[in-house]
Parts: C-alpha cells; structure tokens; sequence
C-alpha cells in the first residue's frame, strides 16, 4: 500500500494553531513576530506569538502542546508501576525527581510509606539531589547560552557527563531512568558508588566557583539579567509559581522543608532566596542566582546521604531493595494529591483510585514547567525583544513537561 | 495538613444553608461545594484571613463515564501563610458542562482551566481567555472523557494507533 503523505496546505497551521490577534485588528505601529517553534532560544518546541510595537513587546501568547504525548490518558490505562516510565519522560532532564513525587504517591495510597526501609529513602534522596544539580546546571548553561555566552554551556556539559555516568551506572540509562519502583527500587547501588559519588563532590565543588565567576558576576550578564523581567512576590504567589522562581522573589518556601517528605527532615540545608544583589528583588538574575546556591545545598545534601550510606544504613548482603514492592497495586478507593519539590518547583500529582483496578481511575500531573510558564505575558509587557528571551530562559522550562 | 473542619464548616454556612457534603477519602480533606456558590466559597476562602488560600496549586477534571453521567473539577487550594491545603470539588452533568471560573481570584486559575476545558470540554464562565492549548484548535472531540473514540484520519493521514 502506499504511504499517504501530509497534505500540506497554506492553512493547515492557520487551523490548528491559530494567532490570538489578528493582523486585520492591528494598529498601524504594531506587528506580530512569531518565534519558535523551531528556534534554540525556546528551550523546545515552544511557539511564542509575540505582539510587538517596533522593539518594545505589547503583549505574548504562549502556543504550547507541540510535544503533547498524552500523559493523562497513557497513566489511565497502565497499571500503576508500568507509568513510571512515562513520569520519566515529562521532565527529561530531571527524571528521578519526579519519579521519586510519583512513587511516594502511590505508596502514601498502599499505606507503605512507614514501612520503606532507611536506606532506600536515602538512595532516593542522593539520586534525586544528584539529578537536582544536572537539571540546575542545564538551567544556567543553556540560560548563557541564550545570552550569548558559550563557554559556560560546555563547561557544564562536562560536569554534567559525570552525573550522567554516576547515574548510568547505578540505573543503567542516562536521562530515563525507571529506577524508583513503588516501594523500592529497581536495584542497590553497584560497589563503589559511594566513593565516586564522594570524588564527583570533591571535584565538583570548585567547578562551581568557576561558573560563578564566569557566569553569574559576569559584568555583561549582570547588564543583561539585572532589573530584567521583575515578578514581584504577590503576582508569584497569585500565578501559582514555584521552585526557584518564587524563591527568586523572595519568599523562603522549600516543599522539602515545608512538608518535610522522605527523610529531608534529618538532612541539614539552606534555602537561598533572591535578595536582588544586583537590581531589585525577583529579577532573572536572582533566579539564576538562587539556582547555583541551590547546587552547593545539593552537594551538602549528597554530603550527608552518603554519610549515613556509609554508616548507619551501610550495604549488607541481606538487604533487598525489592523486598517491599507490591506484587499487586490495588489501592483502595480514595483521592489524594500529593506533591514534591522538583528542580523547577512543585510537582503534584492527583490520583483517583475506584479500589476496584489496578490501573488509576484518573492520574494527573500538575506539571511546575507549565504554571510556571503562563507567568510569561505578565513579566515580559512592555521589555525588549531581547529582553523576552532573558526572560523565558530564566523560567527555566522543560517542554516534555510543559505540553506532557 | 489539612485545614480545620471545624472552622471551615462554619465559613461555608454563611454562604449556603443547605449541608455540606465532604469528599470521601480525600488527601488532604475537601468537600463538595455548589457550582452556584463555587466562586463565591472561593473569594471567601481566599480573602479571609483565617484561611487565607493564597495558592491554587491544581485544578483537576474527572469524568465519571457515561453512566454515571458525571463530570468533576477538583479545585486544590494551598496557603502559604498558614500551611494548610484543601481540596473542592464541583460536580457538574455530562452534558454542556458549565462552571464560573476562579481565574479572577487566581491567576493561575487561567491555564489550569483552559486544559480543563481542552481534555473535558468543560466550559469555564467569564474566563478571560479560553481556548485550547495543548490539542490543535481544530480538534475533535474532547480527548480524556471516557467514551471519547480518536479519529480515524487527521488531515487525510491514516492514525495507526
């Protein structure tokens, strides 16, 4: 049989995706800009419809659902573990973080969350805040890289290989890991890891001192990110924005010491928020700022995790990470939300279990990318063209998680 | 943690005489509201400084199926303040959904809305800006209802799966 091509026609894209303004409404001064969905500073396949009155932006409309995968409806015909690997693909950069908010939603279902032994908290805990620190540095390095500043972006992609490799080893796949199982995990850490974890730190440690420099008090980054994009505090908390952007404005909210899930309560760490250093508080430096602080608590988290890996909780020949996974997931009619502090804020999930399945009844994800994107119009009416881009990167999307 | 029953009770009394009904098994704890007093229940909620529910963290949709012939939207409310979460529910029928929207009181309330009326084909009163988002505009049908059956053909290509 043969294929059937794509009819392309000229109003194909004006059917599916049509502009918000229309160019017969427009005043004479103004003219719509279209940017993306094939453009590298968009982080993705992100179209932004860009209202624009000679350099000076009226107004932005955000065209998303480009790398739409049909999350909801997949989780809603799987059984609960085999989802795992599509909670995987939302934010593709940090995986085990959302892996590690889907796990203890189930868990918190089946009741098992006391009964998960120490040490696999801790692994997930070191996992998550190894992942936490490759997300941040993807943040910063490709947020130079919008700017203009390339050096910074190899930088830590090198730094980044390492994570990646110290994760392959571990889970056996680099970015998707399906290592966090619902009441477990998909195996111990492979002899050594410790060490090696211990070696990345000691190596790591002044590779960030070199990015600040380099980076963040940079005169010309300064100049570019400074009294950029100011979202003041009550339009952050109203927006539903989180992570290191509400942190940016100046707010000391951490899910991880708020609600204190997973063994975060013994760990000892700084929330850094924005103090607007360089401009005022809440700028796209800010964010950027509070995102390398947030990889030194990293660390010291990693730190004390393999302290008590090593000690307290050490690797015996007994201990079985899969000794407690459920051979049947059937949690018992009820609703729940739950919710975790990924790299970009926080990552809830809501489940409705009928008690009468295995799969989930409805599974939604409500993806901090996404909230955190529709802030976009707000912060970016009246900046410069190339100031929408300082913008836009400092929000720091993933599109996976955008559009799910 | 959730927020205090007691008071809550009692907050929803001023608006509405008639009984609450609570969310079974619901984390945290919600009830069912009205969807004529919903937006009225919300600006309380969010101006009264004894709740004071600054944050709408998730705004959910659920279908029930064809028999029961229901739809939900499941509203999660966070305060920073006070650490409490609560979770309302409105039910709605199947056909021609509707619902005031919440998106002048919560800015976030836009988006979070808009892919509800995207997945259910909800409709969202007075919303400022509703439109579809994730699926093209030219969409058929409503994607996560349960009866919803995808097309054969898009734009003269067969879908396989």
């Amino acid at each position: 049989m043969k294929q059937q091509q794509y009819l392309y026609k000229e109003d194909n894209l004006i059917d599916s995706e049509p502009n918000k303004f229309k160019t017969k409404e427009l005043k004479s001064e103004e003219m719509i800009i279209n940017l993306g969905p094939q453009h590298p500073s968009t982080h993705g396949v992100l179209r932004l419809e860009v209202l624009s009155d000679g350099e000076i932006i009226k107004d932005v409309v955000p065209h998303i659902g480009y790398l739409h995968r049909c999350f909801e409806k997949h989780a809603e015909s799987l059984p609960y573990n085999q989802v795992i690997p599509f909670v995987d693909r939302m934010d593709y950069v940090a995986a085990m973080n959302s892996e590690h908010a889907y796990a203890m939603g189930v868990e918190r279902m089946l009741g098992i969350t006391e009964q998960i032994p120490k040490r696999v908290e801790y692994i997930r805990v070191l996992m998550a805040e190894i992942n936490r620190i490759a997300s941040h540095l993807i943040a910063v390095g490709t947020y130079g890289l919008d700017l203009g500043a390339f050096t910074p972006f190899f930088w830590i992609m090198r730094d980044r290989e390492h994570i990646l490799r110290l994760l392959e080893w571990a889970s056996g796949a680099r970015m998707l890991y399906n290592y966090i199982w619902i009441g477990g995990l998909f195996y111990d850490l492979p002899v050594g890891f410790e060490q090696r974890c211990r070696e990345f730190i000691t190596y790591f440690k002044p590779k960030v001192g070199e990015l600040e420099k380099l980076l963040i008090n940079n005169k010309i980054f300064i100049d570019r990110t400074a009294n950029v994009g100011v979202l003041p505090l009550n339009l952050a908390i109203n927006n539903g924005i989180t992570g290191p952007m509400l942190r940016g404005s100046g707010l000391r909210f951490d899910l991880r010491r708020v609600d204190g899930y997973s063994v975060y309560p013994e760990l000892v760490f700084e929330i850094p928020i924005g103090e607007g250093k360089m401009g005022q508080v809440g700028d796209c430096w800010d964010r950027t700022w509070v995102r390398v602080k947030e990889i030194y608590e990293s660390l010291r988290i990693m730190e004390q995790c393999l302290d008590k890996l090593e000690g307290e909780y050490k690797r015996t020949r007994e201990f079985d990470p899969q000794a407690i996974v459920p051979k049947k997931i059937r949690p018992k009619a009820q609703e729940l939300y739950v919710r975790a502090e990924n790299p970009k804020g926080e990552l809830g999930f809501y489940f409705r279990a009928d008690g009468r399945s295995d799969v989930p009844f409805r599974c939604k994800a409500r993806a901090c990318s996404f909230v955190n994107l529709s802030v976009l119009p707000e912060i970016s009416r009246g900046v410069l063209i190339a100031d929408l881009i300082a913008i836009l990167g400092s929000i720091d999307i993933v599109l996976g998680e955008v559009d799910r | 943690m959730s927020v205090k029953r007691e008071d809550l009770l009692a907050l929803i009394r001023q608006i509405t005489s008639e009984e609450v009904v609570e969310i079974p098994n619901s984390t945290p704890y919600g009830i069912i509201v009205k969807k004529e007093i919903l937006l009225s229940v919300c600006d309380q909620l969010h101006k009264n400084s004894a709740f004071y529910f600054d944050m709408l963290s998730c705004v959910t949709g659920v279908d029930n199926g064809p028999e029961a012939g229901t739809m939900e939207v499941i509203y999660h409310l966070y305060s920073i303040p006070f650490n409490h979460s609560l979770a309302l529910k409105v039910i709605l029928p199947r056909e021609n959904p509707e619902v005031e929207s919440v998106a002048s009181i919560w800015k976030s309330a836009n988006w979070l809305e808009r892919e509800v009326y995207d997945m259910f084909g909800i409709s969202f009163k007075n919303h400022p800006d509703l439109r579809r988002i994730l699926m093209p505009a030219d969409w058929k049908g409503y994607p996560l209802r349960k009866d919803y059956k995808h097309e054969e053909y898009y734009r003269g290509v067969k879908i396989e799966y």
